[in-house]
């Protein structure tokens, strides 16, 4: 697998009241092409920082990111965002979303680009509802449909279903899964839900707490598709708890 | 609580209140001067088979019209900058605080000593009332933009004028449209304090006239009614613009 992603010796300060805070201390790291990267960490470990970082919207002050051996310095329409809040814009309906990011295609391609990815994410007869009609799940697919209409190399997605009730979290990790056998892309996810990681990624990055570096790298070689209640996952799920310290904790020990 | 089609007629009964509280009222106190309802009425017959009514208004709605809409083109793009840079803003936004809360009222005597009696002494009182509104309500509208779609459009490459017209002004509409209408309400209070003073025509001249030309009050109130009645149509004009797709997602969930 060629690396997609190159990321060396990123480290990142912030400025604050009471004196500089080191938020990612001497992060390196790489991603294949079409692989998909999940990163946990403790939280206000500095994990959405670096997934901004890396998608070009934040600066590092030390180390570089690079794509395809390009550094990486603004956002580019390459590598699309997902946010755990919804940024449909809001007075655009559904299909004004989807088409808003497109650049001078013919109206047959971009009705025909519509009518596919608002069938992969499974929103059919929603084409002209706004943003405010829909559900939160509702939305989040809109949100992925959007930013596949540009076709994106990377998707970073930060705790992209964190804001969803529980069952629509586990529906929308199945549907992520599926869009992803059909269309490949390179994905880096932020979580801090062990089990979705484990569910979704091929390797897991655990960071420290602040400031955050890489603790530990875990290759999740299960089959897919994969089953929560697998005993390989569930003791996968076990060590990482561990490791985060909170292992006891998670098994109703204490 | 009422049906679509009662709603009219639940509004109109307190009207009718009034005007049943208002009638006795005169009635009772044997005013020579007061008018009742009905008197007023009648006057407003009287001024609209001489044509006067309708000069008033058209007098009085042709200076809101010039002085608002150049409030409206001025204090836009003056909101948009000060909204979205803040070093304008920095300069800005003491002026305009400062000069915000001086009642245009008070500028009467400046307006006419710049432009004289005639019609640009209320044209300029207008600009300056609705200029203010707008201009905050632009500012506000731009600043408070969800950083979040900002950010999305960056993401999609969109820079410069671009991501102004296709995000920056959209989101701000609402906001903008708010202070429009905030606007042209103060600009319809306005107009009559101006006309009063500087001109002689309009529904403020009429009033003041009306009374000075030998207190007839019937004509005052008749006069105070249609600049309430007007005044009202506005209003609605305005909350129609509210309820347009482009705008109305603000208010919802």
């Amino acid at each position: 697998m060629r690396a997609k992603i190159e990321v060396r010796g990123i480290s990142k300060t912030f400025p604050t009241r009471r004196g500089p805070l080191a938020v990612l201390d001497d992060i390196s790291f790489s991603v294949g092409e079409g692989e998909f990267v999940a990163i946990i960490g403790p939280s206000g470990c500095g994990k959405s920082t670096l997934l901004g970082v890396l998608a070009g919207f934040e600066k590092a002050d030390r180390g570089e990111v690079s794509v395809d051996g390009e550094p990486v310095r603004e956002p580019r329409r390459t590598g699309i965002f997902i946010f755990q809040q919804p940024s449909l814009f809001p007075w655009l309906n559904l299909e004004g979303n989807l088409v808003f990011g497109l650049n001078g295609a013919s109206p047959e391609e971009r009705r025909r680009l519509v009518a596919h990815y608002i069938s992969l994410v499974g929103l059919e007869g929603f084409e002209h509802a706004f943003p405010y009609q829909l559900s939160g799940g509702m939305q989040q697919r809109a949100e992925l449909a959007r930013a596949l209409m540009v076709r994106p190399e990377i998707l970073y997605m930060d705790e992209p279903f964190g804001a969803l009730d529980a069952l629509t979290r586990l529906r929308m990790r199945a549907e992520l899964l599926r869009i992803l056998s059909r269309e490949r892309h390179t994905v880096l996810l932020v979580t801090h839900d062990v089990e979705e990681a484990l569910h979704l990624a091929d390797r897991v990055l655990l960071l420290s707490p602040r400031p955050a570096q890489i603790q530990t790298v875990i290759d999740v070689t299960l089959p897919r598709p994969r089953l929560l209640s697998s005993p390989a996952l569930l003791a996968l799920k076990a060590s990482i708890l561990k490791e985060l310290g909170i292992g006891e904790v998670a098994e109703g020990a204490v | 609580m009422f049906s679509p089609d009662r709603r009219w007629l639940a509004a109109l009964a307190p009207v009718a209140l009034l005007f049943i509280v208002w009638h006795v009222a005169v009635v009772a106190s044997q005013s020579l001067i007061f008018p009742t309802p009905w008197q007023v009425i009648v006057g407003l017959v009287e001024l609209a088979r001489q044509g006067l009514l309708i000069k008033h208004v058209v007098a009085s709605l042709f200076r809101v019209t010039y002085g608002y809409l150049l409030a409206a083109a001025l204090a836009i793009p003056v909101g948009m900058l000060m909204g979205w840079f803040a070093t304008a803003h920095t300069l800005l936004n003491p002026l305009v605080q400062g000069l915000r809360p001086i009642s245009p009222i008070a500028w009467i005597p400046l307006a006419i000593l710049w432009f004289g009696v005639g019609d640009l002494s209320p044209i300029f009182l207008i600009f300056l009332s609705s200029f203010f509104p707008m201009v905050v309500g632009t500012a506000a509208g731009v600043m408070t933009i969800d950083k979040k779609l900002l950010r999305a459009a960056t993401n999609f490459e969109f820079t410069g004028f671009r991501l102004f017209r296709s995000v920056v002004l959209p989101a701000a509409l609402p906001q903008i449209v708010i202070g429009m209408r905030i606007g042209l309400g103060v600009a319809w209070l306005v107009v009559v304090a101006a006309e009063m003073i500087a001109v002689n025509s309009g529904l403020g001249y009429l009033i003041i006239d009306s009374r000075n030309a030998g207190n007839r009050y019937d004509l005052v109130v008749a006069g105070m009614v249609t600049i309430g009645v007007i005044g009202f149509l506005l209003d609605g004009l305005m909350r129609r613009l509210e309820r347009l797709d482009e705008v109305r997602w603000r208010y919802e969930t």
